[in-house]
Formats: C-alpha cells, structure tokens, sequence
C-alpha cells in the first residue's frame, strides 16, 4: 500500500512541474510564430500597426521565455531525482534527445534572441526578421526533440533491450516512431491554438475596457483568424492521431472511450457521457449513441473497437482520468471551432469589434488553449499507463525508491515555490497585456551583447516596473 | 581503434561542472554577501555586476545534467537518486533566486526588501545544497549492482553538511573579490574587509575537508600518499598554501584583479583535488566511466551536436565578459 502510495505521489510531483513548465513552451512556440508573421508583414505592408503589435508581444514573449527557462531547470535533473529507474533503462535514447533539445534553446539564446529582443535599432532590417524567424524556427525545433523523446516513450523503436537497459540501433527509426508525426502536428497546432486564444481574450479585454485602437482590433482580427483556420484543422489531426493510437495503444482507445466489453457481436457504441468505475469494471450512469464508437473509430459497422477486459486489469490505465480529460480536451476543441466560426461571421458582418457578449466570450476563452492542451496531455500520459516506455518498462519499476513522506514534502515544496514563483511571472505577464500595445514612443531601448540588458536575460528585456500595475 | 567516447565526455561534462563552479560560484557570493551590505544603492551596484552574466553562468549546470543523463545514464540515475533532497533544495533555491534578480530591480520600494530576501535566501540554499551533495558524493553512495541501495538520508552526515558549510566560504570569497574587481570606493573597502578573513575561514575549511576525507576513506588516503602518487600530487596542497598566502598579502596592498583571479585559483585547486581522489570512478569506489557509459551510439549521436555548440557558447560567454569589463558604480543602472 504504501509502495502504490509512493509512486502515486511521484507521477503527481512530476505531473505539476512538466504541466507548470509545458504552458510557457508552449506560449514561446506560438508567439515567436506570431512575431515572425508580424515583422514580416511590417516589412511588406510598412503598416506601423505590425511594428507596434511587434513590440508588444515581443515584451510578453521575452517574460514568457523567462518563465519557461526556469522552469525548465527542474525537468533536467528530476529524471534522475525521481525517476532513476527510468533513467537507467533508458537513458541511453532519452538522454541524447534531451540534450539535443537543450542546446537547441542554448543556441538560441546565444544568438538570435538576443538579436531580436535587443537588437531592433542596432542591426537591419533584414537581419533582425532573420533572427525572428530563427528564434520561431528554433522553438519548433526544441519541440521537434522533446515530442520525439516522449513519442518514444509511447510507440518504442529503433532499439535494443541488452543488459536490463535499452540500446539505440537505429536513430532515424528511434527519433521519427510511429506516434511522433501526428504528436508533433498535435502539438504544434495546440500551441499555436492556446497562442491565438491568448492573443484574442488579451485584445477582447482591452476592447471591453474601451481601449480599442487599431492595433488592438488588428490583434483580435488575426487571432480569429488564425482561430477560424487551425481549430478545426486540429480536430481532423486530432482524429488521426487517434487512429494512430488505436493502431499501437488500444488499451488507452479503451480507455478514452469508457468501453469495456465485446462479449456481443454488435458494433460498438459511443459512450457521451458516463462515470468509468475500474472497480466494477463498467462505465456507470452512460449516455451513448449506438455503433457510433465503431462508426467513429473503424470506419464501418463490421469491427469493434478494443475493449478494456481484453486486456488484464494490472495493463489497464485508469479510465475515469483518462475518460474526462479527454472529454475536456474536445469539448473545448469545438468551443474553439464555434468561436472562431462565429468570429468569422461578426467579422462579415461588421459586429466583430463591437459585440460585447461575443468579446466576453472570447474573453473568456483565453486559457481554454492551454486547459485543453494540458487535459490532452494527461490524457495521452495517464492512458499510457501502466508503462512509462510503452510495452517495456512499468511505471512502478521506473521511479526512485523514495518514501512517502520524501515525496510529500518535495511535493508541497514545488507547489509551493511555484505557485510564487511563477505566479508572480504571470501576474507580470497580464500586467503588460493590460498596459496595450503603445505607438511609436515605446519603442525599445538598446540592448543586447555589449548592452545592460542581455539575452541571457530575456526578463530584461521589459522594463515596466512590477507591481505598480494598479497605480 | 576510434576514440575514447567515454572519457571525452567525462572530460566534457567535468569541465561544464568547473565552469559552473567558477561562473556561478562569485554571483552566488554575491547573494551569500548581501546580508553585509544594508544600502539599496550598493546593492544595486553588487547586482548590476553580475546582471549580465549570471543566467549564462546557469545554463553549465543544465547542460552538465543533460550530459550526464546522455553519456551515463546508469550514474546519473544513481547519484541524482541519492542525492534528490539536496539537489531539489539547490533547483528550489536557484528559482527563487533567478526570479529575484529580475523582479528586484521591478519591484516598488514597498516590495523590494521582500526579493532582497529571497535572494539571499535563494543564494544561501543553493550553495548549501551544492556544497552538502558535494560532501554526499565524495563519501560514497550506496550501489546495488543495478541501482542506488541506500536511503533517502544517506547523504546526511556531518561530513556533508561541514562541506555545505565549506562552500558558503569558497563561494563568499569568489564572489567578494569579484566585487573588489568590479567596484570602488566605500563598497570595494567593505570587500576588502570582508575578504581577509573568508581567505582564512576558507583555508581552514579546505585543510579539514582535505585531511577529514583520507582518513575516513582509506582509498583516498593510498591514492594521494603513496609513493610515486604522492610527488605527483604534491604540488597541490603547495600551490593551495602559496595561493592562499598570495591572497593575504594582495588583499593587503589593496590589488584589485588579481585577488579573484586566485580566489578562482584557489577553487580550482579544490576541484582539482576532488577529481585526483575520486578518478577514474564516477560512483566513487565502485564504478567507472566506463563501466557506467551509455552504448557509444547514444555518446557519439549527442557528441555531434554538443561539439557544435559548446564552442559558440564558449565564444559568447567570453565575449559578453570582454564587452562588460571595467569597474560598475552607482550611477549605471542596468534598466
């Protein structure tokens, strides 16, 4: 009991930091893609509304990427702190592509982000959207290497088992594994997603407040926009990555799905809603529309889709998690679609900038990316289990052997420290969102190499005080 | 036959880690002198000479752990285990200082003593930590055979702890004679004050760790007094004493560089040290580079990029120290 208790508050600890850390990642990847189109758009159009929008976000971006940096400190030993079985096992695949991913974002740092959080008066033009784009191009980067580690860990290949610990035989078939193409395009799309929703909510905030400038309503249009685009293009990947994972993870289908047994011959119905209960091992109080599963996940009425007593109860991951977080992850899927279709509509009829219930909603709707990017994935996490390396390595063989009360304490720890910490960083961020985007007196002072403020630093490069936010 | 993976990258991964102890050592000082220095002013002026280094300074340590990770995984599973408490201590206490250092220099008047503390507190639990899993690591760590065999307390003893004590020393002496580099006037006096007598709490500090660990390990003990070793070694504790008797006598004429440049001398002399005792183990006493290495497809795949970067890194890092030389007084703010 105690051991369950143990591993439980090991996944729980590292749950709240990977989950604390991945919503800055995933804010960088989008808004250095945003900041990227904006300059380029600058550059063409010679509209200063991109300029100013430029230096807006680039402010967010670079307390953003402050956050992310350390919070990213912890990641890199906690694998050996509190996973050190994992670590052994596979440290010889995971290890090479973490390191890859870390001196990705060194790379970064040392060059072009310095270049573009400081060097706007200080080199061209052409060289600062270069390193721009850099910067977009790098993110993508890191999370190229951080989606084909975890990918790996879910759909393993590429390797050999020697000795009780695994072996790279092959890197391309290691680093491009079955899941990692629909993973990484999943990924993305929820980063650029979360991004827009963010960029809208912050522009439907200062326009319900009466600061509406140009620059403001541009940043509202091109959030839609993007919105209207991607939401629904996220829904077709979403669904091929679903696929992909009923071909290599049926366990975790069944689990999504709530769908426990084949005994019949009928196809498999689709389970709305309902409480999956894994000790009675049945799918309480449901609501379900017959054959739909099968419809949905087989393309036809001839096939089942798995069922979770195909397999036995210790390969099972626990469906009531998995179940909700996934219904989490769509039904805020298609609130996404709906906002961005009606943002569309308004557009067309001239209401968009105007309509307050239509602005709360998007108001409302700023966190929704990263709610949904989270719920997606524990949902892709928690169905993983019991293994931490899908099929090789159990989760309970992969932790440190720390106790209980070890574990509480670090745990309260962390929450702790990082519900200060960066809590302080976000409060920082909305502080700049609520300022607005500023005109052609705001431009930013020089910085950079050779400068006081340094890349090393991207916090540096903001120099609104804190905590006056309310003055 | 090809080229030695292992050892290359224990060569890499060791020299990252005196990077970070060089690098990181004088502005944790800095946190660790705070408390000696009550004036907003100079403390904006001991922060500002830090401000431009001091995240770079931490990248080392991230790249030390994922090295590690990819080159020995089995020791970097072992060891960080082992060493979990102390080393979440030391990732708690650089959050909290890295934060402060930002949101010091934003925060209102009303607010600032508040990250003025968590600065120095973050500095003092960094260092500490640093300093007891340093001690933990040198007195040994439980092996199995397949992982780590001992408890969650294992690093606690008095041995450890007295190196998390040592360190505090090392790391205030670094980061005072930085100071005195860096600065003039009444702040650059105070540090001359305060570095004297560091210089010889850290000499004792060093004497005991270096007398404490042979004796309570008799490995250690034939590897440095054993005969031919002992004339090869030799030169350490000499060059340690001649180092630290320099420092006494520059602090005195009032030199300016110099003092860090043997303070950093000093620490690696210490490192040095270390890395006698302990070689060529990466578990001490039990297992080896090699025998702890990753397949040579995992060290040679991360080889490629590591020896890509590494050299723009290092080419930055000293360019942003070339173009940030010369003293910072009061008046250069860094916003």
């Amino acid at each position: 009991m105690f051991g369950a208790e143990a591993i439980d508050l090991a996944r729980i600890q590292f749950a709240f930091t990977i989950s604390f850390h991945i919503v800055f990642p995933a804010i960088t990847i989008g808004l250095a893609s945003y900041l990227a189109v904006l300059e380029g758009l600058w550059l063409k159009t010679r509209n200063n509304t991109y300029r100013n929008l430029y230096h807006f976000w680039s402010r967010i971006f670079a307390v953003n990427f402050g956050m992310g940096v350390v919070s990213g400190l912890v990641m890199a030993y906690q694998f050996g702190t509190h996973w050190s079985g994992f670590s052994a096992f596979a440290g010889s695949i995971t290890g090479p592509l973490l390191t890859y991913e870390v001196l990705t974002a060194f790379f970064l740092e040392a060059g072009f982000l310095g270049v573009m959080l400081f060097g706007w008066d200080r080199v061209g033009r052409g060289l600062h959207f270069f390193a721009t784009c850099m910067v977009a191009l790098g993110t993508l980067v890191s999370m190229f290497w951080i989606l084909s580690s975890n990918s790996w860990m879910q759909t393993p290949q590429g390797h050999e088992v020697i000795d009780g610990a695994v072996v790279p035989v092959d890197w391309l078939r290691v680093v491009f594994n079955p899941s990692f193409p629909y993973r990484l395009a999943h990924m993305a799309l929820a980063a650029f997603l979360s991004t827009a929703l963010f960029v809208a909510s912050s522009a439907a905030w200062l326009l319900l407040k009466g600061r509406g400038s140009p620059e403001v309503r541009k940043m509202l249009s091109m959030a839609l926009g993007m919105l209207a685009l991607t939401a629904p293009l996220q829904a077709s990947v979403g669904d091929l990555h679903g696929l992909n994972t009923l071909e290599h993870q049926p366990a975790k289908i069944a689990a999504i799905e709530g769908h426990w047994d084949n005994s019949g011959a009928e196809p498999t119905p689709l389970i709305l809603f309902g409480w999956p209960d894994m000790e009675r091992e049945e799918t309480r109080f449901k609501l379900e529309i017959p054959a739909l599963g099968s419809l949905l996940l087989m393309h036809g009425l001839d096939e089942q889709v798995p069922a979770l007593k195909e397999f036995a109860p210790e390969d099972r991951p626990n469906a009531t998690l998995v179940f909700w977080s996934f219904r989490l992850m769509v039904g805020l899927g298609g609130l996404m679609i709906i906002l961005g279709f009606l943002g569309c509509y308004l557009r067309w009829k001239g209401r968009v900038y105007d309509s307050r219930p239509f602005l709360r909603f998007a108001l409302w709707m700023g966190p929704a990316g990263l709610v949904a990017l989270l719920a997606g994935w524990f949902t892709t996490e928690v169905g993983r289990q019991p293994w931490v390396v899908y099929g090789l390595l159990r989760t309970q063989e992969a932790a440190s052997s720390h106790g209980v009360m070890h574990l509480s304490l670090s745990l309260t720890l962390f929450v702790v420290v990082y519900l200060a910490v960066f809590g302080t960083g976000v409060a920082y961020m909305l502080q700049l969102v609520h300022k607005g985007p500023q005109g052609q007196d705001a431009l930013p002072t020089s910085g950079g190499p050779g400068q006081q403020r340094t890349p090393a630093r991207p916090l540096s490069a903001v120099d609104e005080t804190f905590d006056d936010a309310t003055a | 036959m090809g080229i030695d993976l292992s050892l290359l990258w224990a060569v890499i991964i060791l020299f990252g880690l005196m990077m970070y102890v060089v690098m990181d050592g004088f502005d944790l000082g800095i946190g660790l002198l705070f408390p000696w220095v009550k004036a907003k002013g100079d403390r904006d002026v001991m922060m500002n000479t830090v401000a431009p280094v001091w995240d770079g300074n931490e990248t080392w340590l991230v790249l030390g752990g994922a090295g590690l990770f990819a080159a020995f995984p089995l020791a970097y599973a072992v060891v960080l285990e082992a060493l979990a408490i102390p080393l979440v201590l030391m990732l708690i206490g650089l959050i909290f200082r890295g934060v402060a250092f930002e949101f010091r220099f934003k925060a209102s008047n009303k607010h600032r003593h508040l990250w003025d503390k968590a600065f120095i507190g973050g500095s003092l639990l960094a260092t500490c930590a640093q300093g007891v899993a340093l001690g933990a690591y040198i007195q040994g760590i439980a092996f199995d055979g397949a992982q780590y065999g001992g408890g969650p307390l294992d690093w606690l003893s008095p041995f450890s702890l007295f190196c998390g004590f040592a360190l505090l020393f090392a790391y205030a002496l670094l980061g005072s004679t930085w100071l005195i580099m860096k600065t003039e006037g009444a702040l650059q006096e105070r540090m001359y004050e305060l570095a004297k007598p560091l210089v010889i709490w850290l000499l004792a500090m060093i004497a005991s760790v270096s007398l404490w660990t042979p004796l309570a390990h008799p490995a250690i003990a034939s590897r440095w007094f054993t005969l031919p070793n002992l004339f090869w070694f030799l030169p350490v504790p000499l060059l340690v004493a001649s180092a630290g008797y320099g420092l006494i006598r520059l602090l005195g004429r009032r030199a300016t560089t110099l003092p860090f440049l043997l303070a950093l001398a000093l620490v690696f002399l210490g490192y040095s040290g270390l890395g006698i005792s302990l070689w060529p183990n990466i578990i001490p006493e039990q297992v080896t580079l090699w025998e702890a290495a990753a397949p040579p497809q995992s060290q040679g795949f991360t080889l490629v990029g590591t020896l890509f970067i590494l050299p723009l890194i290092l080419g930055y890092t000293a360019w942003s120290y070339y173009v940030f030389r010369g003293k910072v007084g009061h008046g250069d703010g860094y916003h």
